[in-house]
């Protein structure tokens, strides 16, 4: 059961950067419809830069570590950087097989992340295939 | 014999999907509530049509119509005999019992409701028999009324009953939950509709494939079903409706097939069953459904009803010695069906089906299509085990097990 690996299990049991900021200069929170899995996202931005980050929510392992994951590779980053991550960049960061049936798991919280940010619609990756 | 070993072998040696292994291991399929799965002989049926007399219906002489039109009419009489509806007339295939629910509440529903008057249906409603209602209600001035489930997971008889009134037009209701497996009292809900001149209208979407039907017996005005949720295809499904509302009722759908002679500024109507079957039919479909009755009446829906009975029996007892898990709806498998949903501790719907997924087991995660009732039983989601008759005890010791490795991993 290659997906319920220690390290995803300790990002989903003690989350990362877990809880709200008090004055977010963005906080966006969305859900997956299908499964119900919620998450948000609360950032401060200083000169471009994501100077501090919490992200809460409910759901299954994979969204969840995901979305702890995804706090580790932003915090101090340039907006520029975090907009050019990839569907890619996140599940090579999950490090884990994730097949078809958990992918949007897997994405929620980029997707959340980046349409917060910038507005995305639908889900990363798709992008390409939209315009 | 019914129900043993050799009986259960040779039934499953008639789906060839069951040869198929899944992440390595024998397929063990627990998802029938989504979808069952098909016998060869309705994959066989369905390709000869397409191989050897595949035809429009109802239109053309040559001989290949005329087969394709005498078959796609015969699976309408199986249906009927399957349910024991009166004529063949009353049986009207449609996409699924989604179509069949709307076919209801738009060319029913919204002729004949008006302000003041209202719909009376229940919190364990699929969203197929309860958003189409909403709808209805609000286009035309009514008010829905949804009955209460009891604390064990039942329907709340008492206060369905209190909801029916003078002014009750329709009873929605489903024959069995999709959720808490729970079979619902069709025929003495009938009658109360009746006593109060309303119709009822049953979603026989779980109740169809699992127990015996029957409209006449039950009295029951309209009852709706899905061909892929009793070994027939997809995209084909049936509304079963008593004759003399079929014959009443507006049309569904306009154009060709439904009519019998149009002028450029009107038209009047073929008659049942045609007239609700507008355009070229899931014919194919209508074939390989005909062929999944046949199946389910060389069983027996008895046998069929029996035999699941103990291996929900079997899987409630087995189920409940796993920790921490918490079973929904009513705890004997009297007046229940092998639909089990569950929560096991604190671990998330979704990672409970994907490591029975490693283990070849499929189960469905989620919200089951039942909002309303999940947030009544104060749960986010559940995992679902939904068992038919090709199903074994053996299966169920091994999801039980898997159960156990899960519990371990998010010890
Ligand atoms: C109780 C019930 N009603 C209706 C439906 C809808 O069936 P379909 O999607 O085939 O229209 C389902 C399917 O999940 C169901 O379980």
């Amino acid at each position: 059961m290659d997906i319920y690996l220690e390290y995803i299990l300790d990002h989903y049991k003690n989350p990362r950067n877990y809880g709200t900021l008090e004055n977010p200069d963005i906080s966006h929170e969305e859900g997956n419809p299908y499964c119900g899995d919620v998450i948000r996202f609360d950032l401060k931005i200083e000169d471009n830069k994501i100077v501090d980050v919490r992200f809460s929510g409910k759901g299954c392992t994979i969204s969840q570590a995901a979305a702890s994951i995804l706090t580790e590779m932003i915090k101090g980053k340039d907006l520029d950087e975090v907009k050019k991550l990839t569907k890619e960049d996140m599940l090579e960061a999950l490090g884990i097989p994730v097949g078809p049936t958990r992918i949007k798991c897997a994405l929620l919280g980029l997707k959340v992340l980046k349409s917060g940010l910038y507005g995305l619609k639908g889900w990363p990756g798709e992008e390409e295939e939209e315009e | 014999m019914i129900g043993t070993d050799e009986w259960v072998k040779a039934i499953r040696k008639d789906f060839p999907i069951f040869e198929r292994k899944v992440n390595g291991h024998p397929l063990v399929y627990f998802d029938n509530a989504a979808t069952t799965q098909r016998p060869h002989s309705v994959i066989e049926a369905v390709d000869q049509f397409y191989r050897t007399y595949n035809a429009n219906v109802h239109r053309g002489v040559h001989t290949l119509a005329a087969e394709a039109t005498e078959a796609y009419e015969m699976a309408h009489k199986k249906v009927a005999k399957f349910i024991h509806a009166k004529r063949w007339r009353e049986i009207v295939f449609t996409r699924n019992a989604t179509e069949a629910l709307n076919l209801v509440a738009y060319a029913w529903g919204l002729h004949r409701l008006k302000p003041g008057d209202n719909i009376v249906t229940t919190i364990m409603e699929h969203h197929s028999n309860l958003v189409p209602w909403q709808k209805v209600a609000k286009w035309t001035g009514a008010t829905l009324r949804v009955a209460d489930v009891t604390e064990e997971g039942r329907l709340n008889l008492d206060h369905l009953r209190s909801l029916i009134d003078e002014h009750t037009k329709v009873v929605a209701v489903t024959s069995v939950s999709n959720t808490l497996g729970v079979v619902n009292p069709i025929p003495e809900i009938a009658r109360w509709a009746h006593e109060v001149g309303a119709i009822v209208v049953v979603d026989g979407a779980q109740g169809v494939p699992h127990i015996p039907t029957d409209v006449q017996a039950w009295d029951v005005d309209f009852l709706a079903a899905s061909g892929h949720k009793m070994l027939g295809p997809t995209g084909i499904g049936f509304l079963y409706g008593k004759e003399d509302l079929l014959e009443e009722m507006e049309p569904f759908l306009f154009g060709g097939e439904m009519i019998r002679e149009v002028w450029v500024d009107r038209a009047t109507w073929n008659e049942l069953p045609w007239k609700f079957e507008a355009g070229t039919p899931n014919i194919a479909g209508g074939i390989g459904l005909a062929a999944a009755v046949d199946y389910l009446m060389q069983i027996g829906m008895e046998n069929i009803e029996a035999y699941e009975r103990e291996l929900t029996a079997y899987a409630l007892e087995r189920l409940k010695e796993v920790p921490g898990i918490v079973l929904y709806g009513p705890d004997s498998a009297e007046d229940r069906v092998g639909v089990l949903s569950f929560n096991l501790g604190e671990i998330h719907p979704h990672d409970v089906a994907s490591i029975l997924d490693y283990h070849g087991i499929a189960i469905r995660s989620g919200h089951h299509c039942a909002q309303p009732l999940m947030r009544r039983l104060g749960m986010e989601g559940a995992a679902r085990i939904s068992l038919y008759f090709y199903n074994t005890k053996e299966e169920i010791d091994l999801a039980v097990e898997v159960l156990h490795k899960a519990l371990e991993i998010f010890a």
